[in-house]
């Protein structure tokens, strides 16, 4: 049988990042092609490619064998290529109709909008996918499983012949995962091509009748899923030389400084509970999703725990809001810097000293002197590379504007840091700048939790890695069984290896 | 901040153009005793533009400002009526406008209500109850108290007391805005609320402070305004709210929070200030008037949008190096 769609030889280069090397994909009619790979081994690049957002610098791309070209989005749909996000981009003000027709709507001979055949065609295609909804319902009442559904019929409503679905059941419930298996069986029974990306392995075995896997940019294999066997789809995934320095620690890891136990919240994590030491540096690894920045934004005073304690050298704290958490010695860079990081329009010494004010401040008066002092020690501590304190931080670099956030950080003195995927986004020099640093301030005798979805980075850094899965904990490993296959494993929840 | 600075020097000079423009045929507008008279004037405008650049700081917006005046303007000539002394009336409009600009602080802090609703709905209901508590009846001169016209047209060191409150509120907020903790989180919530959470500062709280602050420079000006205009009645500053928030967008504050000084804000009112009495010296016609205010308020948003444009990501390692 012969592919309907082939990818051969693509790369594509970002400024400082091979994001794709030569890799190859073929996708089958009436088969699921699972895409396998961890963050970082290209899998959304190639997405990207597939649908005309990105333009390959090098290969070429066949359907049935002929060569084809994606200029734009909408010369990929054109071809039948679609794609169903992780996040639906649909409209929560229009109807159910009027999101899957939108854009290539029906016309009436007049040139206007043909409800009637818009509201037929969406009855027809919801039907054909086994979906009894109401076309003229509004998607903001729908819940997400419905949406999804919504977004599969509006795929189908420009004859898709490639289906491509990234991570569709990362925000789903349980339930709902089983519906959409059954909706993917119905796809590929009507002959949809379908690409399947997902890091759950039980899912993968389910559905998916071929696999690829990616690594760093590169193609590592394909064939089908008969052939292999978890163990060896890890090895590929993880089989890494690993090529990037991380700093040498002295370990000196003392006393308990944060305790937690019992933490559990309505929605969104159970019975959390560890220990952190004086001088450590603590991994968090789980899949997206698995609830590990929800557990740090509770403990950091954002949303309110339902049950469980938190105790700080071995005295109860309670923590409801963020000053509070300030105050205790627990601060908290987050991870999306653009939103919750910095304040643009203030100049990067305002950034800083804006957690610390009660400190800079006498008799109720800021004093400009102490807060440039104060912003001066901590930025120059990080090597910030800026014009002057006084600059907007809006306009410094990425890199630039996550050492202000550290910064700021650090200048309330905490006892506790979180950092929440501390590297994501900036540049190799950068990054290996925010290590050492992490690794001084473990040495200093700062306690240190460390989210984050790179496999190296949590290897190459923890001394000890909690794995979270749906909300819980699901390991803690130290020395020998901290390898990628251990990480790896227990994040896709299959039993521990022997 | 220097490109801030710049702005406001720009707005300063075109203040003084438009000065010197009316000058060079009017050589008499330029007596200090007029200028003091278009200061004087103005002065209501730059309280109220004062306390509404802090509340569009922190992304929100006070339309019932002038009701709020008014409503404590009339309540101030009853006070006065029924022979209360005037410090304590004084103190008492300021608490009444501090209290009323606590209800919007309140409903869009703990309700989460957009302000522009809130504040219309309240400006609505404070033009109500000074129907309610006078069934639409006025209070003229003659039934208020000498003293109590008296003061904000008292003058000292060769100025008004009317535009002493103003100076001394100008230099009071200025210092609260860059030299206080509160002054910085104003700033901190509008230019980006989740951050400032993040920083431990209750982003609910700075906006309840800044519509209390708004309400109590509101509450004062509608001492002064009934005062030095002796009247009062339910629909005296009538449509002021929108000169408020004209004041503050020419003055180049961003409507949509984080940036603007107090600077900027009263040089915005002075502007309006200088606009409104020079055209009458004129003689050009109160419609043209308010067409040049309106054209006024679209060059300075139009000003600011092409200068707060952002430059873009840097992606070509070519423009990095520049």
């Amino acid at each position: 049988m012969n592919p309907v769609l082939s990818l051969r030889g693509i790369s594509k280069s970002f400024p400082g990042v091979k994001a794709l090397s030569e890799v190859q994909l073929d996708l089958y009619a009436g088969q699921v092609t699972a895409l396998i790979g961890e963050n970082g081994a290209g899998k959304s690049t190639i997405v990207k490619v597939l649908t005309g957002v990105y333009q390959p610098d090098a290969g070429n791309i066949t359907i049935d064998g002929a060569e084809v070209h994606f200029p734009t989005a909408q010369a990929a749909s054109k071809a039948g290529v679609t794609a169903i996000h992780q996040e639906t981009v649909l409209f929560d003000e229009l109807t159910v109709a009027e999101n899957i027709w939108l854009g290539h709507a029906p016309r009436t001979r007049f040139g206007l909008i043909d409800r009637r055949a818009m509201r037929d065609g969406a009855l027809r295609l919801l039907e054909g996918i086994g979906a009894t909804l109401n076309p003229d319902l509004r998607l903001r009442d729908l819940g997400i499983a419905s949406k999804h559904l919504v977004a599969i019929a509006r795929a189908l409503s420009i004859d898709a012949r490639v289906v491509i679905m990234d991570e569709p059941t990362a925000a789903l419930s349980y339930k709902e995962i089983h519906e959409l298996y059954e909706l993917v069986e119905k796809l590929k029974a009507q002959g949809k091509a379908i690409l399947f990306i997902s890091h759950k392995f039980d899912e993968i075995f389910r559905i998916a009748d071929r696999y690829t896997v990616f690594r760093d940019g590169q193609f590592v294999g394909q064939g089908d899923m008969g052939d292999v066997s978890e163990n060896d789809l890890v090895q590929m995934m993880v089989g890494r030389s690993v090529d990037q320095i991380f700093p040498a620690r002295h370990r000196n890891i003392g006393a308990p400084v944060l305790t937690v136990a019992g933490y559990s919240h309505p929605t969104e994590f159970a019975d959390i509970g560890f220990t952190l030491h004086r001088g450590e540096i603590l991994g968090f690894y789980g899949l997206v999703g698995a609830g590990r920045s929800e557990v740090m934004q509770s403990l950091f005073g954002i949303t309110k725990p339902s049950k469980g304690a938190t105790r700080i050298d071995d005295q109860v704290r309670v923590i409801r809001s963020t000053s509070e958490a300030i105050a205790a010695g627990i601060v908290y860079v987050p991870e999306d810097r653009g939103k919750q990081g910095a304040v643009k329009g203030l100049p990067i010494f305002q950034n800083v000293t804006l957690p610390s004010l009660s400190r800079t401040s006498r008799a109720g008066f800021l004093r400009l002197a102490e807060e440039f002092k104060l912003a001066r020690d901590y930025t120059g501590r990080l090597d910030l590379r800026a014009a002057s304190l006084d600059q907007d931080v809006g306009l410094l670099s990425g890199g630039n504007q996550q050492k202000v956030v550290i910064a700021k950080w650090l200048a309330t003195q905490p006892r506790v840091i979180i950092l929440d995927e501390p590297t994501k986004g900036i540049d190799i020099g950068s990054k290996a700048a925010v290590h050492e640093f992490m690794a001084e301030l473990a040495a200093q005798g700062l306690a240190v939790i460390m989210v984050s979805s790179e496999i190296p980075e949590i290897l190459g850094m923890s001394d000890r890695v909690i794995v979270m899965r749906e909300g819980r904990i699901v390991d803690e490993v130290a020395g020998d069984r901290m390898t990628p296959e251990t990480l790896v494993r227990a994040a896709a929840g299959l039993a521990v290896a022997a | 901040m220097s490109l801030l600075k710049s702005r406001e020097a720009l707005l300063a000079l075109a203040i003084l153009l438009l000065i010197g423009v009316v000058a060079a045929r009017f050589p008499a507008f330029v007596r200090p005793a007029n200028l003091a008279n278009v200061l004087n004037d103005t002065s209501p405008l730059i309280i109220l533009a004062i306390g509404q650049m802090i509340v569009i700081l922190t992304k929100c917006i006070d339309l019932s400002v002038a009701a709020n005046l008014a409503l404590c303007g009339m309540v101030a000539a009853l006070m006065n009526g029924a022979g209360v002394p005037l410090p304590l009336i004084l103190m008492g409009v300021v608490a009444l406008g501090a209290g009323l600009g606590a209800v919007n602080g309140v409903l869009v802090w703990k309700l989460g209500i957009p302000s522009i609703v809130v504040t219309l709905g309240t400006m609505t209901i404070f033009r109500g109850t000074i129907f309610l508590i006078t069934d639409g009846k006025w209070v003229n001169a003659h039934q208020m108290s000498d003293g109590f016209k008296a003061l904000p047209r008292t003058v000292l060191l060769g100025l008004p007391v009317m535009s002493w409150m103003a100076i001394a509120l100008i230099i009071l907020f200025t210092v609260v805005l860059t030299r206080t903790a509160l002054g910085r989180s104003f700033y901190a919530v509008g230019g980006n609320p989740h951050a400032a959470v993040y920083a431990g500062i209750n982003v609910g709280r700075t906006q309840f402070s800044a519509f209390v602050i708004s309400g109590a420079l509101a509450g004062l000006a509608g001492y002064l305004w009934v005062a030095r205009y002796a009247v009062a009645y339910v629909d005296i500053a009538g449509g002021f709210e929108l000169d408020v928030v004209a004041a503050c967008v020419i003055g180049g504050v961003a409507i949509a929070g984080g940036a603007g000084t107090v600077a900027g804000a009263v040089l915005g009112a002075l502007f309006l200030g200088v606009i409104k009495n020079a055209l009458p010296v004129v003689g050009i016609s109160p419609f043209w008037q308010m067409a040049i205010s309106g054209a006024a308020i679209v060059l300075a948003v139009t000003f600011n949008a092409t200068q707060a444009r952002a430059p873009g990501r840097i992606i070509l390692k070519s423009a990095e190096a520049r």
